[in-house]
């Protein structure tokens, strides 16, 4: 059995509105995934279900032996922890260490361990240096980062990441990047949403591709990128480099500006 | 040339803060080009376009030295409206651009019209003819709200244009959209460039501005450290050094040079490259 299943869930909203329609999925411990789609495709639904901020109206999802439906958001979110995608919905206090610490506090670990978390993903997320900022002196862009800190800093085995590319420079991808790879090495399982082809291409094995409410596609970058048929179904378009080298008829799959450089040379 | 913006060794400081937000930055820009504004996040974009605008500092208060000149009169000389309807201004988030009053997209677009008290028949021709060119015609009787992202940050832009503003001043209109909402918003802008306008545009996305800016500014730290050409901006790699991303094309072209292998031209857009590597 998998780390994390979801077996044949969907969500409805009260008013009947669907949001996700059937889906089903595997996922490892310690994998790093990435989800892509366009928006309303279902992604950000599907993940809030994984955190138990929504519960499937059809279906079941298991986390190792934990099925979410009995279980209460707090008991769930302590094991997957899910970065918003607009930090605003999840920032409320007035300074990036307290929000940083808060999840902690909550959890009332001794002032040794609070601490040790803490420092740990300030500096992971570079944060360290507005620890006494109010969230909201900072740029949309770096606000991100507080809120990645303040699920890093829980520790938690799963993390989900709803676009954290939106709206960052060359720095903050370099810097998300970092991030996923620490996390990758300490073993933990990250769930990423992201618009960027050109990130996802460079920083995940395998991507789970959402259209219309369904998973309508999973595998590496090479199997995504090129299966145009997938890609048109999900209303998404190859990376540029891919792009070039499909019009320029070389080599097998590009997906990276390295793979290409090494055809062009 | 024909200047429509320039400014003159102008520093810009926000209420409250120890160090200017702009420094020392002098520019001239053309009527009819557009003119993208890239550098990494808390370089000074949005507050070069505060200063376009003339929010910075008749809103936002604090310091201005030097000297901004819209359409060659000082920017001190115009009463603020007048201001307002030679530069439209797109916010980052079209959340704060939707009027929030008007439950169809149509009366949206048509707000800023009839506060100006155009006639009724000249309205609805100019709303109509401005709702074709921004996609947007179909949306006519939705609610704004019930809009996906592409198509707000669409309603938006047309709730400005049909103003007919001069000059354009769009801040990250598509850092919050998937890509097939930041490609409606770009053949929009691209519509933009078609009707003359003066455009800037502050954007991440440099592969779309390769294709579609004659001009960049690259800005650093308050500090204006590039502006010149697409061509010339976009494929200096020593920019990556500094924080700014260059397009996908260009970063393969000069990873292709280092390789030692010679080029005539670093390209910046897809057909560039395919032109230039068809001949490997």
């Amino acid at each position: 059995m998998s780390y994390i299943e979801v077996k044949n869930v969907s969500f409805a909203y009260p008013n009947g509105y669907i949001a996700v329609d059937d889906i089903s999925l595997k996922i490892e411990k310690g994998e790093n995934i990435a989800i892509i789609g366009q928006n309303g495709a279902g992604k950000s639904t599907t993940v809030k279900m994984l955190n138990a901020l929504q519960y499937p109206t059809k279906g079941t999802i298991m986390i190792g032996d934990m099925d979410t439906k009995n279980y209460t958001t707090a008991q769930v979110s302590r094991v997957v922890g899910y970065v918003f995608q607009n930090p605003d919905d999840q920032i409320f206090h007035s300074s990036v260490l307290q929000e940083v610490e808060y999840g902690l506090r909550k959890q009332k670990l001794s002032e040794e361990q609070i601490k040790k978390q803490v420092e740990y993903a300030l500096r992971l997320t570079g944060m360290e240096q507005f620890k006494k900022e109010n969230p909201y002196n900072l740029p949309l862009s770096v606000r991100k980062f507080v809120t990645i800190a303040a699920i890093v800093a829980s520790d938690c085995d799963v993390m989900i990441f709803d676009e954290p590319t939106a709206g960052q420079d060359l720095m903050g991808n370099r810097k998300l990047s970092h991030i996923l790879k620490e996390l990758h090495k300490k073993g933990k399982t990250t769930i990423t949403i992201s618009h960027d082809m050109e990130f996802v291409a460079n920083n995940f094995k395998k991507i789970i591709v959402m259209a219309n409410k369904k998973v309508v596609g999973e595998g590496t970058p090479e199997d995504v990128f090129w299966d145009f048929e997938l890609l048109e179904k999900a209303m998404l378009k190859q990376p540029y480099v891919s792009r070039l080298c499909q019009k320029l008829g070389i080599g097998e799959r590009v997906v990276t500006l390295e793979q290409a450089v090494s055809l062009l040379v | 040339m024909d200047t429509i913006i320039e400014f003159k060794n102008v520093t810009y400081q926000y209420p409250l803060t120890k160090i200017p937000a702009i420094k020392n930055i002098s520019f001239q820009m053309e009527k009819g080009k557009l003119y993208g504004v890239i550098g990494g996040n808390g370089a000074g974009k949005t507050t070069l376009c505060a200063l376009i605008r003339g929010f910075a500092p008749s809103f936002f208060k604090g310091e201005l030295q030097g000297e901004i000149f819209i359409d060659k009169k000082n920017i001190k000389q115009y009463q603020n409206g007048e201001l307002s309807l030679k530069i439209g201004y797109v916010f980052q988030n079209p959340f704060n651009q939707i009027s929030g009053v008007k439950d169809s997209v149509f009366e949206e677009v048509a707000y800023g019209l009839e506060n100006f008290g155009v006639p009724m028949a000249e309205i609805e021709e100019r709303v109509v003819s401005i709702m074709k060119k921004t996609d947007i015609l179909s949306l006519a009787e939705k609610n704004p709200f019930d809009l996906s992202g592409g198509q707000q940050q669409r309603v938006a832009l047309a709730s400005i244009l049909v103003l007919e503003p001069d000059i354009l001043v769009i801040d990250e209109p598509t850092s919050q959209l998937d890509p097939e909402g930041t490609e409606s918003v770009f053949r929009v802008i691209k519509a933009m460039k078609e009707m003359k306008k003066t455009v800037i545009l502050v954007e991440h996305k440099v592969d779309l501005l390769a294709e579609y800016a004659d001009e960049i500014l690259v800005l650093k730290g308050g500090e204006l450290i590039r502006k010149g050409k697409n061509q010339e901006v976009l494929t200096d790699i020593s920019l990556m050094e500094e924080g700014v991303l260059l397009p996908q094309m260009a970063i393969l072209g000069n990873m292709i040079v280092q390789s030692g292998r010679k080029l005539q031209e670093i390209p910046i857009t897809q057909k560039q490259a395919e032109r230039i590597f068809s001949q490997f």
